[in-house]
């Protein structure tokens, strides 16, 4: 399983050709408290930088683009009963959705995790 | 204009290194940077409506207003009835253009022998500058830019206040008068923009940081942002300026008759009495709502109000998540028809159709202390 990462502040962790996404630690931080989510339903084809979720805190409202391009195998019905689960654990049981994915060649041009934290350290 | 108004960098307000100091996410609003929140808008919110939390809003302007003739000067702007306030009692009112538009919403209270008056602070320059052309010359209008605001606000406002400036405890809602807190001369109202009880301590800047950190260590306070100071007001269905109030609604479209009263209505006097009187006898075309959305995702400012037919009637103005009730709750403009409680309306936002129902506001219960309570 290996753990990538965006600028647009998204996780991505890849088991064979299929990855799960979610939001960083620093991005629910950045939202406050999140209020609403919500995730693409199994089938829907998402496209790399395209919206795939919209995710809600009290104060805002945000997309959450597809950090890569592929099938969406499930969303995260958790999100929808308790959408806190993001704040609490964003890089756990707070994921947003599993695709299987298009081209494993997108993976490419991703952070790993020092350099997901060297981007956040700029910020 | 004055250089403020042309400078787009936003100023420090008195307790800036303070927010900062206890970890206040600052935001450029009204000119100013501001903690938009501390801890979280959620815990903030919630500490607020059960025990008690600070706010800084020094950015309102605060205004006073004295010499001959006040009175009259003064009504000639606003709808209230000045002549009717006696010493320490305070009003709500609006300052009116000439077709009856709100330029801004306003707290007057008659201080010994002056007017104190608290405008909002993206509005306080172009309000000064309308009360400048259109007050006699021999009324005076004093900017107390030297004075910072702090506002306590919360059901335990009165047992942590009342322990630093004993006597606060006898005010009641919209009632004020000087008082001693930390050794610094304040004046001090029973009122906010909460819906809760609390208080509006107006002390000078150079105080504001001792004060503030003694308010902050009584055991009800925290301090509390602008993001939560904006939930508890849509909860309180109290207008925001810029949003909810602007120069093209009038006060009985934005449902803030009361802030006319009788002898003013019959009188007149005021700018634009002939359109209101009009409106309020035949009823005005479109009316602040309050709005009950379903589900769970937040409808906010500019979505739009559709028709059974699909057809935009209507915007909404402000909207949000309700903390205390745990669903998404609005304001918005709708159709005089559609404006009775128990309506239904649809809302559409990013192209997604929304199910909402119109209801009485506030949509928490005010938690005012009032005379004889």
């Amino acid at each position: 399983m290996t753990l990538y990462f965006t600028k647009d502040h998204e996780w991505i962790s890849v088991d064979g050709d299929t990855a799960t996404v979610g939001i960083t630690d620093y991005a629910q931080s950045q939202l406050g408290d999140v209020v609403f989510v919500e995730v693409p339903a199994a089938g829907t084809a998402v496209t790399k930088g395209g919206e795939a979720a919209v995710v809600e805190s009290v104060k805002a409202a945000s997309d959450v683009y597809a950090p890569v391009s592929g099938e969406v195998i499930e969303g995260n019905a958790a999100l929808e009963a308790d959408p806190s689960l993001v704040n609490s654990a964003p890089e756990g049981e707070g994921w947003f959705f599993k695709l299987k994915l298009a081209n494993a060649a997108e993976l490419d041009g991703l952070l790993d995790k020092a350099g997901y934290k060297a981007f956040v350290d700029t910020l | 204009m004055s250089d403020e108004s042309i400078d787009e960098t936003p100023q420090t307000l008195p307790l800036d290194a303070w927010h900062r100091a206890r970890d206040g996410r600052m935001v450029p609003f009204a000119g100013y940077w501001m903690p938009v929140q501390y801890e979280g808008i959620m815990a903030e919110h919630l500490w607020t409506r059960s025990s008690a939390g600070l706010f800084d809003v020094s950015h309102m302007g605060q205004l006073l207003v004295s010499g001959d003739g006040v009175d009259d000067a003064l009504e000639a702007l606003l709808p209230g009835d000045i002549k009717g306030l006696t010493e320490g009692r305070m009003r709500y009112s609006l300052l009116l253009n000439d077709s009856g538009g709100i330029l801004d919403d306003l707290m007057v209270t008659r201080t010994r022998g002056d007017l104190y008056i608290v405008v909002n602070g993206a509005t306080k320059y172009d309000d000064i500058a309308h009360m400048h052309e259109h007050l006699p010359e021999h009324v005076t209008l004093n900017h107390m830019d030297e004075q910072a605001l702090l506002a306590l606000q919360g059901p335990k406002a009165v047992d942590a206040l009342s322990r630093l400036a004993p006597g606060v405890e006898k005010l009641v809602f919209m009632t004020a008068g000087a008082f001693r807190l930390g050794g610094v001369s304040c004046w001090i109202s029973r009122s906010g923009y909460t819906g809760e009880d609390g208080f509006e301590i107006s002390l000078p800047a150079s105080a504001a940081e001792t004060i503030a950190t003694l308010i902050c260590e009584q055991p009800e306070v925290k301090p509390v942002g602008l993001g939560a100071r904006d939930s508890l007001r849509l909860e309180a269905g109290l207008p925001l300026y810029g949003h909810d109030l602007d120069p093209d609604t009038t006060p009985i479209s934005a449902d803030l008759g009361f802030a006319i009263p009788k002898r003013r209505r019959e009188e007149g006097g005021y700018p634009g009495a002939d359109r209101i009187a009009i409106e309020r006898a035949e009823g005005p075309a479109a009316k602040r709502v309050g709005l009950i959305v379903e589900g769970r995702q937040p409808v906010r400012e500019g979505a739009v109000v559709l028709d059974a037919e699909g057809s935009e009637v209507g915007r909404v103005t402000s909207g949000g998540f309700s903390p205390s009730l745990q669903q998404p709750i609005a304001m918005a403009y709708v159709p005089a028809p559609l404006a009775a409680a128990g309506n239904a309306v649809t809302l559409q936002q990013r192209g997604k159709l929304f199910q909402a129902k119109v209801t009485a506001m506030p949509f928490v219960p005010h938690n005012y202390v009032r005379k004889g309570a």
